[in-house]
């Protein structure tokens, strides 16, 4: 298996809710809307999805409450039975897996938090944490040794002994969290874990977030449906709605090309030169003559401002972190980004 | 929310089979058979079923019972249980708490050091309060010369009521887990619950043998059922995340079954153990019928004999060991784990459980030196038997208090159950049926008619009409009794916070109370007869009434009383057209509790001597009628079931509408 294979690798994904999925979706006829499936009494939870997932890369599910963006994730994990089209994880077709199989596939490779924690109540934060180490057999001193490990990482050292409802709803997500690391999964998926946190804390989690994922390098599927969140932490975003995908790409190209209009309208009201980066904006290099110093692709337009705002030059060379140039900048254009003309 | 005020709400529509129509249909024909009756012109098949047609159906349950006994040798199976591992376990508990001489041969342990561990336990789960009733109840048995008669209650509650629990674990699981064995299970709980107890007890004498093994069959068996119910509702309550969490973290089904969905229905589960621990404490009182030693044999034989300072002192222990049973499983419920300081010395974690150590071996060996700590001698205990006796009996003497009970019982006797009963036994059966049926379709619809019906007419059929009947006026007059004391005492403690609190705490600590506790007071005022039947019967069904209404008008949602106070109602209208709607549903669910209250009531009763079913079944237990024991029993349970189904059907679809799911 090559470095570049997709750890993910969904296609044409199909999960039906009803009486008698599989036989439905073998007579289903192709291009039949979301409401017509329901009005045949099913729902489309997840409706033709093939998407990929790279490693280390973190992709973020986006989409209002029902859109089928939690049911996906389910199917990655195969909490949920997909009913037609293919999962697989490294190479693997998940759907094929025995019983055993599955469990070992999780107590290795996975990992999940949930949006309302899931802690086991009646469990302490260090055996909750503990939990899925217990699970798969470790013996005791280890499982105590890499639980303390992981508690300390997220921040929540001394408080071992403390029972779930003895903690407020950040740090209990935390112990979701360290819980969800406890094995050193390979995939991480995370089901709108800052969703029920107050928005402060939720601002919070989200910088503690981005300093484990810079730590550990993860492949991580993240599901929101808080656009916001979305801009800041993905690689890549999917949309979706009504079970299906509406667009899935980078930050950058969702905010400057929506795909459909249901996409643009939540890029309205997004201030487009904090999202966009010089590298999403920059055009190939194609012969142009550059000079002068070049600017950071890895820079928003905003960070760029007084740049872009101060510099004569027509064209800008645009550099990767290494200093090596990659593309080149219309400064007009990015001018227009940050001032939010069209 | 907002607080729209919709609650006249008629049923309106009206097919072809319009609801209408068919109760006049029904009224209509019931009415024309007592009419023919009264101008004689009713043939006599049509007022009793006559003699001929009625099945044999105990003879034929006899042949079937007789068949899986013998022929199939089930009875084998079942001694071998009650002679096996069930005495086993029961001999070990009689020689711990009240000195029989069996293995381990060790006991019996001194009550004192019951007392102190009780005390500890107490405290552990609820405070220094707990701690004191805890003590308190063991101190007052010991001290009252009740010591040996209450353990010996206590053993076979200490083997019945873990294995019911267990069992009741174990099937509630398995309910939760197949489908198909909850569809099955189901109608065998509702039965079950509403069976009289005596037709638990005879099938446990005849498989189980005579004793506590029967005893300890009988108090399983009965205290089964909410224990499976309870575990199947707290399973399907785990949080779905919960699961998923369990799924993510590699669980196998076994690891999920114990690691994560029972602990995480905790809750649920240990409201199980509260009744089962409840029911275990009245079942065994009540084995005192087949025979069982213990408090409810010693309460039986001194009602009997008409000692009521002695029965109104083990009315008192039973009563504090169903509070303290009671309080003490409650407070468990609620009592969540709190962690200890990391580095917490081994000895502080397990501080409590060395405390009732060590006091338990304290006053083992304290008892040595003072026996009167081991054991309250017949000369040194403090029951006042006599004297109480004395006292009741002058101040019932009292011309005033006489009068009063004197005039009560002749009114109710002669001016109203009297007729009552008469009146309903010269129904034609039936008009009766198709009363009943319209009783159950206009309350709850078609299907609630449907199976009333059927099971008064299985009634009809058993032979037993006339004693059905006679259960069932006992039962109406009781309710209606009940209702018409307890529904405006509620609607009153339903005004004042404070007075609802406390009357709710009352009804709450009444319910745990046997039911053969309620026997006394009915004794004691009236004597033996119909009266104190009913009135027994009428305490015990106005608990869960008064409890009902309270709760109903309580849970009004406050904006709907603030909406009609603004619109400037008087409180009478307030009550009359916002109140009382919101809280019917509420408490149609106590009236409800009241009817199946008196369906139990009644049958213990016929221990005062009535000529109903009970007293049949009362009968029943000398013998080895295994058939007539059963259909007698089955008849309480389908009529019970006839009004179960009907005011259940109605409060879920009035709640329904009224949008307070």
């Amino acid at each position: 298996m090559s470095a570049s294979a997709p750890v993910i690798s969904a296609k044409n994904v199909w999960k039906l809710f009803g009486p008698s999925p599989e036989s439905y979706l073998k007579s289903l006829a192709a291009g039949r809307s979301f409401d017509e499936i329901r009005a045949d009494g099913y729902i489309a939870g997840v409706k033709d999805v093939s998407i990929e997932v790279a490693r280390g890369e973190m992709l973020v599910i986006m989409g209002l409450s029902g859109s089928g963006k939690s049911t996906l994730v389910r199917c990655f994990s195969r909490l949920h039975d997909i009913t037609g089209g293919t999962i697989e994880v490294d190479g693997q077709d998940i759907m094929s897996l025995t019983e055993r199989e599955l469990i070992e596939l999780r107590r290795n490779k996975m990992g999940m938090v949930f949006q309302s924690f899931g802690l086991l109540p009646h469990r302490t934060v260090l055996d909750n944490v503990a939990f899925p180490l217990e699970m798969r057999g470790q013996d005791r001193y280890d499982r105590r040794e890499r639980a303390l490990e992981v508690i300390k990482l997220v921040g929540l050292e001394g408080r071992e002994e403390y029972f779930p409802r003895e903690l407020s709803g950040g740090q209990q997500q935390r112990v979701g969290i360290a819980r969800s690391l406890a094995i050193e999964p390979d995939i991480w998926f995370l089901d709108e874990p800052f969703s029920a946190l107050d928005p402060l804390i939720r601002r919070e989690m989200q910088d503690e977030f981005l300093r484990l994922q810079e730590m550990l390098g993860k492949t991580i599927v993240f599901i929101t449906h808080d656009f916001d969140e979305a801009l800041r932490l993905a690689d890549r975003i999917a949309i979706m709605r009504n079970g299906a995908v509406e667009q899935c790409d980078t930050p950058d190209q969702i905010v400057m090309n929506p795909a459909t209009e249901y996409v643009a309208k939540f890029t309205e009201d997004v201030d487009k030169a904090r999202v966009v980066h010089a590298k999403g904006l920059a055009k190939p290099v194609n012969g142009h003559a550059l000079e002068g110093a070049p600017i950071n692709g890895g820079s928003t337009i905003h960070e760029l401002a007084r740049v872009l705002v101060n510099d004569k030059r027509i064209l800008l060379p645009v550099a990767n972190d290494k200093g090596v140039v990659t593309g080149v900048l219309e400064r007009d254009t990015a001018l227009n980004v940050l001032l939010g003309a069209e | 929310m907002m607080a729209t005020l919709s609650t006249d709400i008629s049923d309106t529509r009206d097919g072809p089979w319009g609801q209408t129509k068919v109760l006049t249909a029904l009224l209509v024909t019931a009415l024309a058979l007592i009419l023919a009756k009264a101008i004689g012109i009713l043939p006599e098949w049509l007022n009793r079923i006559p003699e001929a047609a009625i099945p044999p159906t105990a003879q034929v349950l006899d042949a079937i019972f007789n068949f899986i006994q013998n022929d199939l040798g089930l009875i084998y199976v079942t001694r071998f249980i009650a002679e096996g591992p069930l005495e086993f376990l029961l001999d070990t508990s009689a020689n711990l708490l009240e000195g029989k001489r069996r293995w381990p041969y060790l006991g019996p342990i001194p009550w004192s050091a019951i007392a102190a561990v009780a005390a500890v336990v107490g405290y552990a789960v609820g405070g220094w309060r707990l701690a004191a009733l805890g003590a308190g109840t063991f101190i007052w048995t010991a001290a009252i010369g009740q010591w040996k008669i209450a353990m010996q209650t206590m053993s076979v509650i200490v083997v019945a009521a873990p294995l019911a629990f267990l069992l009741g674990l174990v099937l509630g699981i398995a309910a939760w887990k197949y489908g198909w064995f909850e569809r099955l299970l189901k109608p065998i709980l509702s039965v079950l619950q509403t069976l009289p107890f005596f037709t638990y007890l005879l099938p446990a004498v005849i498989f189980f043998k005579v004793g506590p093994t029967a005893g300890a069959v009988a108090t399983i068996t009965f205290a089964i059922p909410p224990m499976i119910l309870m575990t199947t509702l707290g399973l399907k309550k785990v949080s779905p995340e919960v699961i998923e969490a369990g799924q993510m973290s590699g669980c196998t089904r076994w690891q999920m079954l114990r690691h994560v969905y029972v602990p995480a229905a905790r809750t649920e589960v240990l409201v199980g153990v509260n009744q089962v621990i409840m029911l275990c404490l009245a079942m065994v009182v009540l084995t005192a019928f087949i025979g069982m030693p213990g408090l409810g044999a010693k309460l039986l034989a001194m009602m009997g004999s008409f000692k009521l300072g002695r029965s109104f002192e083990i009315g008192v222990t039973i009563v504090l060991l169903a509070v303290t049973l009671d309080r003490m499983s409650k407070a468990w419920v609620v009592k969540q784990p709190v962690h200890f300081e990391r580095g917490t010395p081994w000895w502080k974690r397990h501080q409590i459980s060395l405390v009732a150590l060590g006091l338990f071996v304290g006053f083992t060996l304290l008892a040595q030196a003072f026996p009167i700590l081991a054991e309250v001698g017949r000369k040194q205990h403090l029951s006042q038997g006599k004297e109480i006796d004395v006292v009741i009996k002058s101040f019932l003497a009292i011309d005033a208090i006489k009068g009063t009970t004197e005039w009560l019982r002749w009114f109710l006797n002669v001016k109203v159950l009297i007729p009552f009963r008469n009146t309903l036994l010269a129904i034609p059966t039936p008009a009766f049926i198709l009363l009943v049926v319209s009783f159950a379709y206009w309350v709850g619809g078609r299907k609630p008619g449907i199976y009333a019906a059927i099971f008064f007419t299985i009634v009809a059929f058993s032979g037993w009409w006339d004693r059905s009947v006679i259960t069932l006026y006992t039962v109406i007059s009781a309710v209606a009794l009940a209702t018409m004391i307890g529904i405006p005492l509620g609607v009153v403690a339903a005004r004042s916070n404070r007075w609802s609190k406390s009357i709710l705490l009352a009804c709450d600590t009444a319910q745990t109370f046997p039911s053969f506790i309620y026997l006394i007071p009915a004794i004691m005022l009236f004597g033996v007869n119909d009266v104190a039947v009913v009135f027994s019967i009428l305490i015990f069904a106005a608990v869960p009434l008064i409890r009902y209404t309270i709760i109903g008008l309580s849970n009004v949602p406050p904006e709907m009383t603030e909406a009609a106070d603004m619109s400037g109602s008087t409180r009478r209208q307030k009550l009359m057209s916002v109140q009382f709607p919101l809280a019917l549903p509420t408490m149609a669910v106590g009236f409800n509790q009241a009817i199946m209250f008196a369906f139990f009531m009644v049958i213990i009763a016929a221990f005062i001597g009535t000529q109903d079913l009970g007293q049949e079944l009362q009968r029943t237990l000398a013998g080895t009628e295994l058939g007539k024991n059963f259909v007698l029993g089955l008849n309480v349970s389908l009529m019970a079931l006839t009004f179960d189904m009907a005011i259940s059907s109605w409060a879920e679809k009035r709640k329904k509408r009224l949008g307070l799911d």
